[in-house]
């Protein structure tokens, strides 16, 4: 996800969200009162990062993937630790890459950090784990993870109504794209857990199972998501009359197809009635003036206003260096 | 994605601005952290066609980097970075959305396009805000900034733990890609040998976080970095931040381009 495509409203639902899920991850960290697992957290995050850019051919594909490691670290640490470790790396991403970006940065710790960590690991990946099943299970969780993850982009895309896209065609052409990028993330999972629990057993052992766990980690994921959609609908749309009809209509009593289908048509409705919505620059205390002025005013004006940007930014290093050259003169 | 390089030679370039002198370099830091979560929160606001209003918010970005003496052309190459997602994301919307919005004269613009080029100016101004942020800031103050702003601190801690070992790790990995290369003659990393490879680097990694341990605990550690020197949010900081967001709330409120536009306009015709 990028800044540019995340409303406010859709940006700060989701920053609340996986902030709550940090601070609710901190505290189980610290109830642990192991600090070993500090400096431990903090290397492993810089490996993530180095490794992140270590490509790999795919066979057959003429391809090269590379992991992203939040199921990987949550098989080392725990889930936990792996959301807060990949929270430091997407935020250091964000800030030093331009990678992601500071608003979409709730949204991208929820996909790639809280998905797999929360909802993939504990699900698929664990359980088959546990079997005896690890690349399976690393191959399978990935698989889900990233699907779930583009799920939740397509979703926080629409919701936030930036772009327009349609829902389906977008998600018809996000799913399948992130099918082999799951795969080449499960891939890479399971073979660096083969060569370590081959290497240092003792570092990758198979972690005990708390009780009630997937459980929790299940009511975690559906209510997380549900407070999105919550909070979006709550606060991004002010005539309420669509949203309480999707309210009443029953969702689960229905035909879960046909429920998909209704909230589908709704995006659709709502993307669609756009065109009439007016001109840019016009609808809030702009002049009233005819289309054809307004959109001539807004390029002048448009135009203008960069050019006193601009200026006000040469003048100020202008300035800087009239002042610095002063004392030494 | 950059290459490992690269990531790692931009990454001392912002370390290297962020120890710089200037008045934004001695602001408190959570003013600055503050500032700019309204500068994205008042971005994000504006409607999907929003983009002459957009404009003035540059002001924002610009100004942060002229006073902290951030070179403009290391602004510019990191947001080039981030354009092609963009790019690829907002080239579908022309098509999207054909209903033609705007007449530009004898040009019929649709509103895909202004979608698209409102999408452009979004993402250009989120990402140079975040650089300049940084820049002007320094990772070591912005993760005091959050801890004091109340984030957990063990997420504090874990930026800061970060940070310290990317450059480690950073290079241990490309030293080791540079000996793969050298002997594998072109040939791409295969399956098989990633897991050996990145394995390798993983118990390396892992190797170290003991040291780390054992040296930290010999100095006293218990579990908590101890915190820096402190500024006081004093009236600079308020000053900074309550004229930012008053600026920001101008620009959300008045058509700022558009009133200018019409001054122009009417002066002109």
């Amino acid at each position: 996800m990028a800044d540019a495509l995340v409303s406010a409203a859709v940006g700060g639902s989701f920053w609340a969200l996986s902030g709550g899920a940090l601070a609710g991850c901190s505290r189980r960290l610290r109830r642990d009162e192991d600090e070993r697992r500090v400096p431990l957290m903090g290397v492993l995050g810089a490996f993530v990062f180095a490794v992140q850019m270590v490509n790999f051919a795919i066979p057959g594909t003429g391809s090269s993937g590379h992991l992203v490691g939040t199921l990987l670290l949550s098989a080392l640490l725990g889930p936990p630790a792996a959301v807060l470790v990949m929270g430091s790396v997407l935020l250091v991403q964000a800030l030093f890459f331009a990678d992601g970006g500071l608003l979409a940065f709730g949204c991208n710790l929820f996909n790639m950090g809280i998905l797999p960590a929360l909802v993939a690991y504990p699900l698929v990946f664990r359980p088959l784990d546990r079997r005896g099943h690890p690349a399976a299970g690393a191959i399978l969780g990935a698989v889900a993870a990233l699907q779930l993850g583009a799920l939740a982009v397509v979703l926080e895309t629409v919701l936030s109504g930036l772009t327009g896209l349609p829902f389906r065609p977008f998600l018809l052409a996000m799913l399948p794209i992130h099918l082999p990028i799951g795969l080449a993330e499960g891939l890479a999972t399971a073979l660096l857990l083969r060569f370590l629990r081959r290497a240092r057993p003792e570092l990758a052992a198979v972690r005990p199972e708390p009780a009630g766990r997937p459980l929790l980690a299940l009511v975690l994921g559906a209510a997380v998501l549900t407070a999105g959609m919550l909070s979006w609908a709550a606060s991004s749309r002010p005539d309420g009359l669509e949203w309480s009809v999707s309210r009443v209509a029953p969702a689960g009593a229905d035909a879960p197809d046909g429920a998909v289908h209704r909230f589908a048509a709704r995006l659709q409705r709502r993307t669609s009635v756009l065109p009439e919505y007016a001109l840019p620059g016009t609808e809030p205390a702009g002049p009233a003036a005819s289309r054809r002025g307004t959109s001539l005013s807004g390029l002048l004006g448009g135009a203008a206003t960069l050019g006193l940007v601009a200026g006000a930014g040469w003048l100020i290093t202008r300035g800087r260096r009239i002042l610095r050259a002063r004392p030494e003169a | 994605m950059p290459s490992l390089a690269a990531a790692l030679l931009d990454l001392r370039e912002l370390d290297r601005l962020a120890r710089l002198d200037t008045p934004v370099h001695r602001l408190d830091p959570r003013a600055k952290v503050l500032a700019t979560a309204a500068f994205l929160a008042t971005l994000a606001s504006f409607g999907p066609r929003e983009v002459s209003a957009l404009l003035p918010l540059a002001l924002f970005p610009v100004a942060l980097a002229a006073l902290g003496e951030v070179p403009f052309g290391l602004l510019a190459r990191k947001t080039l970075l981030g354009l092609p997602f963009i790019l690829v994301l907002g080239a579908f919307l022309p098509w999207v959305d054909r209903v033609p919005v705007l007449q530009l004269g004898p040009l019929a613009v649709s509103g895909g396009w202004l979608a698209f080029a409102s999408l452009l100016v979004r993402g250009l101004l989120a990402m140079v805000t975040a650089t300049a942020l940084v820049a002007v800031t320094g990772f070591g103050d912005l993760c005091a900034a959050l801890d004091r702003l109340g984030a957990p601190r063990a997420f504090s801690q874990q930026l800061l733990f970060l940070h310290r070992y990317l450059f480690l790790a950073g290079e241990e990995t490309g030293r080791a890609l540079q000996a793969r290369e050298l002997r594998a003659f072109g040939r791409p990393l295969a399956p098989r040998e990633y897991g050996a490879f990145a394995g390798h680097l993983l118990t390396r990694s892992w190797e170290r976080a003991e040291r780390v341990h054992a040296a930290l605990r010999a100095r006293g550690f218990d579990g908590v970095l101890p915190a820096r020197a402190q500024t006081a949010f004093g009236t600079g900081a308020w000053g900074f931040l309550l004229g930012w967001s008053a600026f920001f709330f101008l620009c959300r409120w008045l058509a700022l381009p558009a009133l200018l536009g019409g001054l122009l306009a009417g002066g002109g015709s």
